[in-house]
């Protein structure tokens, strides 16, 4: 499954660089697919080696790698080269490295690691906030390129918390944030403040009416409706207008400027939707390889895909990737090691994050923020980084039954 | 407990693919806007422009024809020039034309290609050709401008530039700025016919512009279909010749073969050279031919209105005839009184009347077209009598346009009862008011074009075909011509003999220098005067047409301010005559040619 991804991926960057006018060697390492291939042949090298080595090695090495990267992600900030405003990579001749990516692969092992060692649970406050240390300190570091789309994925770690034990009252909140975040953006703050007031009352009437649930309430529909003044006023005053326009060309397609903020978003859409049932044909995709869709071979890439394959196209990419994080949850389940088993759904995390921002952003469901989709968008980085997270979970799985036998 | 956890989590990511299906669907099966969208991101129409067709004279010579023109584009982006000074030699421009070019270039984009010098002629593109090579961002882009074999027709032919933003606003046949347009003349009234069709090619071009190859390999696209070629009625020889004859003078000379309507010639003076108003300096010529105080740019064969003079008593003689007011036998009295007369008076008819010139005669004969005591107050008779008189008048094709096959035709002016209602302010008005009219005089306007027409109408006796232009297109090989009706304005044609009779006797007492001794010519010569108020010289006029059997020309001329129509006029229109009739003027002691190409008509008395 892993090959069938990275092959599809690899004649899509071609695809969508592809110009009928000059002839295009895909092999040839001065173009995106030609240097995506040169990554693959690289990714095999790391499959074989990520192979070779022991696999108690990973969960040993852990917190020497966060460390690692740890300081990468401060190097990369004082001497990294700045593109497109965010500082998140090194140059290395004519190839680039993100170390945000393989941060990733560092945090799900330590992440494992902690929440494996015996005697913490999640369930404990102190353990919680460790935990959450662990999983957001490089967010700080990244936020500081500042590359937002990265540090999104961070918060992909909530899902093994959770399996493990993380009260669902975090999701819950975190849930109210986003969506009271949404409402202010698109409703009044008056009718904001009604509908919470009304869910208060219903819930008071629904459960308890004692006087400790009816005040506890009250608290809770104050501070959110507090949250909301706040959070619009944040919006307003101090996002940044680029931003601010990123997140309400989805609310307002039609009114925020398409030359401008909205730009890449409505191309993104007229390429996605001119695919219509069954695509316009490989290599046949006009929007995408005559450049009306930007970053069209690495976060937009899906634009390539949605308009040379169409819908059927699309579905069957998306069941692809359903599938995968599927099968690697499934992996994930048959450990007997609790630290193969939150590495295993770090894993399947992280990819339906990535997956999950990068489809919703390029069809118009979440502000558009620089993330790729695995296997697809252009990238070493990346690449490399999902290679080696899906191989070292396998090898791991390779000696899930010696685990066994020495537990 | 936790391991149900693995459920959520599941559910959670099948959730979240099923949206995507769902949002996908709609975007890409659902709504199909964003099909067209994409179509208008990457579709750019080049329109292949038609040839504009050519016309041609009557005896297929080539009168106006497309020459090749060559437009120098740029691309600012791939501007390599070793040596800026040849480059400028070459072109004949200088450096700050060159930095000034370019930069207009790359204001407009740097990647696609802008004219960097418009118009450079065959002649210099011939020059050029073999070292533009040298010059990389540089190629040329050919196109065609009109070109005319002869200096003449200016203002019959008109002339093309670029499309008004008004005709733009107006526009339901597909132009776009920076179209070319035929303005006046036969390029304006055959537009249609002339432009073609314009072919179109679908060019995919990426987000900069650039092209990217064709759009469905070319399944749109269609092929520009040249203009037809217009079948001029024109004699271009003899067409050249009028306009000599008129150089140096203000007038016109229109020309008809009355068997079909066609006009031989319609010459306009002063004119200007058509081959000023094509190419490159176009503006700057058409700005000076503009400022011309001798009015270069009006025709004064269509749009000239003047008084009709005594030509118009062969008119007169007509509608009386025509309304049965008298006949060719009837012999009236006239004394002297009742208008000015160089006539003596004595019993006259028709015949008598046009070869005297009798004023008091056509006074009379109009004063039995008008009060024919239907209604015994005079006035309202008057008023009666004045419409039918009127509506005579028109049949003959006065009073409106002749519907001549260029744009910019006056109508001139046939005065009815409304007119002197109108004019006497309701006041009660009677014949003796309008009286000069019988002679040609008064209100009544008419241009040059009408009186050539009722010269048409005289030798056809009694019908004519609409004065035309052109009689059909060409296209392919294949020939389409025009159906012109055929008129028949009055009730009868007996009593045109009569009225050639007496034309063709005056011509020896009033056009002496105009008679040719193996031509008749049956003509009329006038004088129309300029009002009271005017002190310059009168028009001389002149119809005629010849030979007296089966008519082959048929001609008005009007000479302004060059005295009495037996000279100017008469003379211009022999000499026209005789051209068309024997292809060569044959010497005489006369030598009338000479007479009139020095255009001293007036004994050397003009001012």
């Amino acid at each position: 499954m892993y090959f069938i991804l990275v092959i599809l991926g690899w004649l899509n960057i071609y695809a969508s660089v592809y110009d009928p006018t000059q002839d295009l060697n895909i092999l040839s390492l001065n173009n995106n697919p030609g240097k995506q291939f040169f990554w693959i042949g690289t990714s095999v090298v790391l499959i074989i080696l990520v192979l070779l080595l022991d696999f108690r090695l990973y969960e040993s090495i852990a917190p020497l790698l966060y460390g690692l990267f740890i300081l990468l992600l401060i190097a990369v900030v004082i001497f990294g080269k700045e593109i497109n405003g965010a500082k998140a990579w090194f140059q290395f001749g004519a190839f680039r490295l993100q170390p945000s990516e393989l941060t990733k692969f560092a945090t799900a092992l330590l992440l494992a690691r902690y929440l494996s060692t015996t005697g913490v649970k999640l369930s404990d406050f102190k353990n919680q906030m460790s935990s959450f240390v662990i999983m957001f300190f490089p967010v700080a570091l990244i936020m500081l390129q500042p590359d937002l789309g990265s540090a999104l994925i961070f918060f992909s770690f909530i899902i093994p918390a959770f399996r493990e034990g993380l009260p669902p009252i975090y999701i819950i909140a975190g849930l109210a944030v986003i969506i009271i975040g949404t409402l202010t953006i698109v409703l009044e703050i008056e009718t904001i403040a009604i509908i919470l007031a009304s869910v208060g009352v219903l819930w008071v009437l629904l459960t308890s009416k004692s006087l400790k649930n009816i005040l506890l309430t009250l608290l809770l529909v104050a501070a959110s409706i507090g949250f909301a003044r706040g959070f619009e006023y944040a919006f307003e005053e101090f996002l940044p207008k680029y931003q601010r326009d990123r997140i309400l060309v989805i609310f307002y397609p039609d009114v925020v400027d398409p030359q401008g903020a909205g730009y890449n978003l409505n191309q993104s859409k007229i390429a996605i939707g001119s695919g219509g049932f069954s695509g316009k044909g490989f290599l046949d995709g006009t929007q995408t390889k005559f450049n009306f869709v930007p970053e069209q071979s690495t976060d937009f890439i899906f634009s390539t895909l949605a308009e040379e394959h169409g819908w059927l196209g699309c579905a069957i990419i998306i069941a692809l990737f359903i599938g995968l994080m599927m099968r690697i949850v499934f992996i994930a389940e048959r450990q007997k090691s609790k630290f193969a088993r939150i590495y295993g759904y770090s894993i399947a995390a992280i990819i339906f994050f990535h997956f999950t921002i990068n489809i919703a952003m390029t069809i118009g469901l979440f502000p558009v923020v620089g993330i790729p989709l695995p296997f697809f968008s252009y990238g070493g980085s990346s690449l490399w980084s999902f290679t080696i997270m899906l191989f070292v979970l396998l090898k791991i799985d390779m000696h899930r039954t010696q685990v066994l036998m020495r537990g | 407990m936790l391991e149900n956890r693995r459920f959520i989590i599941q559910g959670v990511f099948v959730f979240v693919g099923l949206i995507f299906l769902i949002k996908l669907f709609g975007l890409q099966v659902a709504d199909d806007t964003y099909r067209s969208k994409a179509e208008r991101n990457i579709l750019q129409r080049i329109i292949q422009y038609p040839f504009r067709g050519l016309i041609y004279d009557r005896k297929d010579e080539l009168i106006v024809y497309n020459e090749p023109m060559y437009d120098l584009m740029v691309v600012p982006r791939d501007v390599q020039i070793s040596d800026t000074t040849a480059f400028c030699n070459l072109f004949e421009i200088t450096r700050e034309e060159f930095d000034e070019n370019l930069k207009n270039a790359k204001t407009y984009s740097r990647v696609k290609p802008s004219a960097f010098l418009k118009k450079i002629s065959h002649e210099k593109y011939a020059q050029i050709q073999d070292q533009l090579y040298k010059f990389n961002g540089f190629y040329v882009n050919p196109r065609t401008v009109r070109k005319y074999t002869q200096p003449i027709l200016a203002n019959e032919l008109g002339y093309i530039g670029e499309i008004s933003q008004e005709q733009l606003n107006s526009d339901t046949a597909g132009y776009r700025a920076g179209d070319y347009i035929g303005i006046t003349g036969l390029e304006e009234y055959y537009e249609p016919q002339l432009r073609g069709v314009r072919g179109a090619s679908y060019k995919m071009v990426n987000v900069s512009g650039i092209e990217k190859g064709s759009f469905r390999d070319g399944a749109w696209d269609t092929v520009a279909i040249p203009g037809k070629n217009l079948l001029s009625t024109i004699d271009l020889n003899l067409q050249a010749y009028a306009e000599k004859l008129l150089e140096g003078k203000k007038g016109s000379v229109v020309a008809i073969d009355p068997s079909t309507g066609e006009i031989l010639v319609m010459a306009s003076a002063p004119t200007y050279d058509p081959n000023l108003l094509t190419g490159k300096n176009f503006g700057k010529n058409f700005k000076a031919i503009q400022a011309d105080s001798t009015a270069r740019l009006f025709n004064r064969a269509i749009q000239a209105k003047y008084p009709a003079g005594s030509i118009f008593k062969t008119v007169q003689a007509l509608i009386a005839l025509d309304e049965g007011v008298t006949h060719p036998q009837e012999r009236i009295y006239c004394d002297t009184f009742s208008i000015g007369d160089h006539a003596p008076p004595g019993f006259y008819d028709v015949k008598k009347g046009i070869a005297k010139s009798s004023n008091n005669y056509f006074y009379e004969l109009m004063r039995r077209v008008v009060n024919r005591e239907i209604d015994s107050n005079t006035y309202k008779d008057s008023q009666i009598g004045m419409d039918k008189w009127a509506e005579g008048i028109r049949r003959f094709g006065f009073g409106k346009k002749t519907g001549v096959d260029i744009p910019g035709e006056e109508a001139g002016l046939v005065p009815d009862a409304k007119y002197y209602n109108k004019l006497y302010n309701n006041k009660p008005w009677k014949y003796s008011n309008v009286a000069s009219l019988s002679i040609g005089q008064g209100e009544l306007l008419v241009t040059p074009i009408q009186m050539a027409n009722v010269a048409a109408i005289i030798a056809n006796r009694g019908h004519y075909y609409p004065p035309h232009l052109v009689r059909g297109f060409k296209q392919n090989g294949k020939t389409e011509v025009i159906q012109y009706e055929k008129k028949t304005p009055g009730k009868g044609s007996d009593y045109y003999p009569v009225i050639i009779d007496a034309m063709a006797s005056v011509m020896k007492e009033t056009a002496p220098r105009a008679i040719i001794n193996d031509i008749e010519i049956i003509g009329k010569t006038g004088t129309a005067e300029n009002g009271l108020k005017d002190e310059t010289p009168d028009h001389s006029v002149f119809i005629a047409f010849a030979p007296r059997d089966n008519p082959k020309i048929a001609i008005a001329v009007y000479v302004e301010n060059a005295g009495w129509g037996g000279r100017a006029a008469a003379c211009t229109a022999s000499l026209v005559i005789e051209k068309h009739l024997r292809g060569y003027i044959k010497k005489n002691w006369q030598n009338r040619e000479n007479y009139v190409l020095k255009g001293d008509f007036l004994d050397g008395k003009q001012n």
